[in-house]
């Protein structure tokens, strides 16, 4: 009988014991990957840090870049229009125009020539006078806002390079233009 | 005057004169010069008469007959009549020397001009003569010899006492006409004969180039080129490859020499805005002509030199002015319709002919120097632009859509016998008719 106690006591306290160093024991080992593993954690926490960083770094240069390509795509590919027969700046034409002389302020080693363009009705003498003078009125206005006269040159092409050939008003429209290249 | 005959090349031209009685216009009013085209005059030209024998005198005499015929009815004075009409052969009936007038009155011929052919070797011996068949009369008669090569030559010589004698002008027979065609893939310059013969091409820019203006000599023309990447002005001298260039900012266009001087008035706009100016024949600027800000251009001479049209917007749309050299004064010529360019002022002195846009379409008109008498000559059949007289004032070229493709046409000063020039590759534009040039 006291021995069944005996072991059973034994039973009671050293299983429990057992489990209780068992655990400890696996706590202990848990405690120490824990460790290398939160340095592992925080390393790669880090990593993707900067891996997001230089990430956003790329891009915001890429969208820097892109935006600078745009500027310069606008400042060539966006052309001013006039009324028939008129070298007038709408005020469509000098909204445009605000922007090109941002641009030029933005890149100031930069000449630019300033097209003047006619749609095909209308006689050939007379459309280069117009065109003239629709480039001499865009240039005029971009010197008002600061750029100087040395950095623009006008080319009259009258009606001799239309952007459409097209003999109908949509066409006319687009042909009737002050479009800006670089020298 | 008779050193003009003699040639370099070899062309040995000899002019027998029949002795003709005293014919002056003054006493043959044969054309009124003041209103040529009002009745033609009825002409015949048979074939020539065949002096020799052979395939190329047979082909000759056929071709210069023709040709004749041709060139005279190009002046638009006369009307050629019909051959199936005529009663006479002229190789079957043997009087060449005396002709019997009724043959032809009875057909309603007016005047005849018989002509008797030669070839031998390369040579050819041709003798030309005009009737007045009512009259009964010789009115002049000339004998010809020189290469078959130069047939086209001495037609157009005989053609010339043709005139002369009827109308006491030389006429258009040595006359050459410059336009603009696109041909070689850009606008070049080229000269043709003033009736469509012979074109070449005089420029090779290979970029546009435009606007040509005959010196009144003749030697020299001017024109616009885009060579060097903008419009810049030529002074082409046409027999030496020498000229000046005026490359000035902005644009340089519409050349228009002044009348027997070497200076020419163009459009330059370096001072920001396109006005006209008086140069030198070397290109450098005389005198400002134009004072007005907005645009002027396309300037054209009075035959005295006194005066200058052009165009200007001064008054809101384009219209063509006038302004008096001495006194300074510009007035107004154009009232009707709201877009009116590209003037020539007669060489006659007293009529302007532009081209007036309406409702999107180009059309030539001619109104008097002193703003009455306007006519329109050409009725909306496509655009009609860009007219240049005659140097005898008789006749306009221009150019026309009316067929598609932009082509050059010729009329008399009344719009009258619209005919097509010529036709080459590409489109044909801004024909200019030549002065009298000394060696044709």
């Amino acid at each position: 009988m006291q021995k069944k106690l005996w072991i059973i006591l034994a039973m009671v306290f050293v299983i429990p014991g057992l489990l209780f160093t068992a655990s400890c024991a696996k706590k202990a080992v848990k405690e120490d990957t824990s460790l290398s593993q939160q340095a592992q954690d925080e390393a790669a926490e880090k990593a993707r840090q900067e891996e997001l960083a230089r990430q956003r770094a790329i891009e915001e240069a890429r969208l820097k870049e892109e935006a600078i390509q745009k500027a310069k795509d606008n400042f060539l590919n966006e052309d001013i229009h006039f009324e028939f027969d008129s070298a007038t700046l709408t005020p469509d034409a000098q909204e445009i125009l605000k922007t090109k002389a941002e641009w030029l302020q933005n890149n100031p080693n930069v000449k630019s020539s300033v097209e003047g363009h006619c749609d095909e009705r209308g006689t050939l003498e007379y459309n280069l006078a117009l065109g003239e003078r629709r480039a001499s009125n865009a240039k005029s206005f971009l010197v008002d806002l600061g750029i100087p006269a040395s950095r623009l040159i006008t080319i009259s092409y009258g009606e001799e390079r239309p952007a459409d050939p097209g003999q109908n008003e949509a066409a006319w429209a687009k042909n009737r233009r002050c479009h800006f290249t670089l020298n | 005057m008779r050193n003009c005959w003699i040639k370099l090349f070899g062309l040995i031209v000899i002019i027998s004169f029949w002795a003709v009685p005293g014919v002056s216009r003054a006493e043959y009013d044969y054309v009124d010069i003041s209103h040529p085209f009002l009745r033609k005059i009825p002409m015949a030209v048979p074939l020539f008469k065949k002096v020799s024998s052979g395939h190329e005198t047979d082909q000759l005499s056929e071709s210069a007959s023709d040709l004749l015929a041709e060139t005279l009815e190009f002046t638009g004075f006369f009307k050629l009549l019909d051959r199936k009409a005529f009663l006479v052969n002229p190789q079957t009936d043997t009087t060449f020397v005396s002709v019997n007038f009724h043959d032809w009155t009875s057909i309603g011929a007016e005047l005849l001009v018989t002509g008797g052919v030669l070839v031998q070797d390369n040579l050819v011996e041709i003798e030309l003569r005009l009737y007045d068949t009512f009259k009964e009369q010789l009115l002049v008669g000339k004998r010809y010899k020189g290469q078959v090569a130069d047939i086209r030559k001495i037609i157009r010589r005989f053609c010339s006492e043709v005139i002369y004698t009827l109308t006491g002008d030389r006429g258009i027979f040595n006359t050459e006409i410059a336009l603009v065609s696109t041909g070689t893939g850009n606008k070049e310059i080229y000269i043709c004969e003033f009736d469509g013969y012979n074109p070449r091409q005089l420029t090779h820019t290979k970029n546009i180039t435009l606007s040509p203006a005959w010196s009144s000599d003749g030697e020299w023309l001017a024109y616009t080129s885009y060579a060097k990447g903008k419009p810049d002005l030529y002074i082409k001298n046409l027999r030496g490859n020498r000229g000046y260039v005026v490359a000035k900012k902005g644009i340089n266009t519409t050349p228009a020499w002044f009348p027997n001087k070497f200076e020419l008035a163009a459009t330059l706009s370096f001072s920001d805005d396109p006005e006209i100016y008086l140069l030198t024949g070397t290109g450098k600027i005389i005198k400002r002509l134009t004072y007005n800000k907005g645009i002027d251009v396309s300037p054209t001479w009075s035959p005295d030199g006194k005066s200058v049209a052009f165009v200007s917007k001064r008054s809101g749309t384009p219209q063509i002015y006038i302004k008096d050299l001495d006194s300074g004064q510009v007035k107004r010529l154009t009232f009707q319709g709201r877009y009116n360019t590209q003037p020539s002022w007669s060489p006659r002195g007293d009529k302007m002919v532009y081209s007036g846009m309406e409702n999107g379409h180009n059309n030539i008109f001619v109104v008097g120097i002193d703003g009455q008498g306007l006519i329109q000559l050409t009725h909306n059949e496509g655009d009609n632009e860009s007219p240049s007289w005659s140097p005898d004032g008789t006749l306009i070229v221009f150019s026309s859509t009316r067929e598609g493709p932009s082509r050059i046409y010729v009329m008399t000063s009344y719009g009258t016998d619209q005919r097509r020039l010529l036709v080459l590759k590409g489109r044909q534009t801004e024909p200019k008719w030549s002065p009298r040039m000394i060696n044709k």
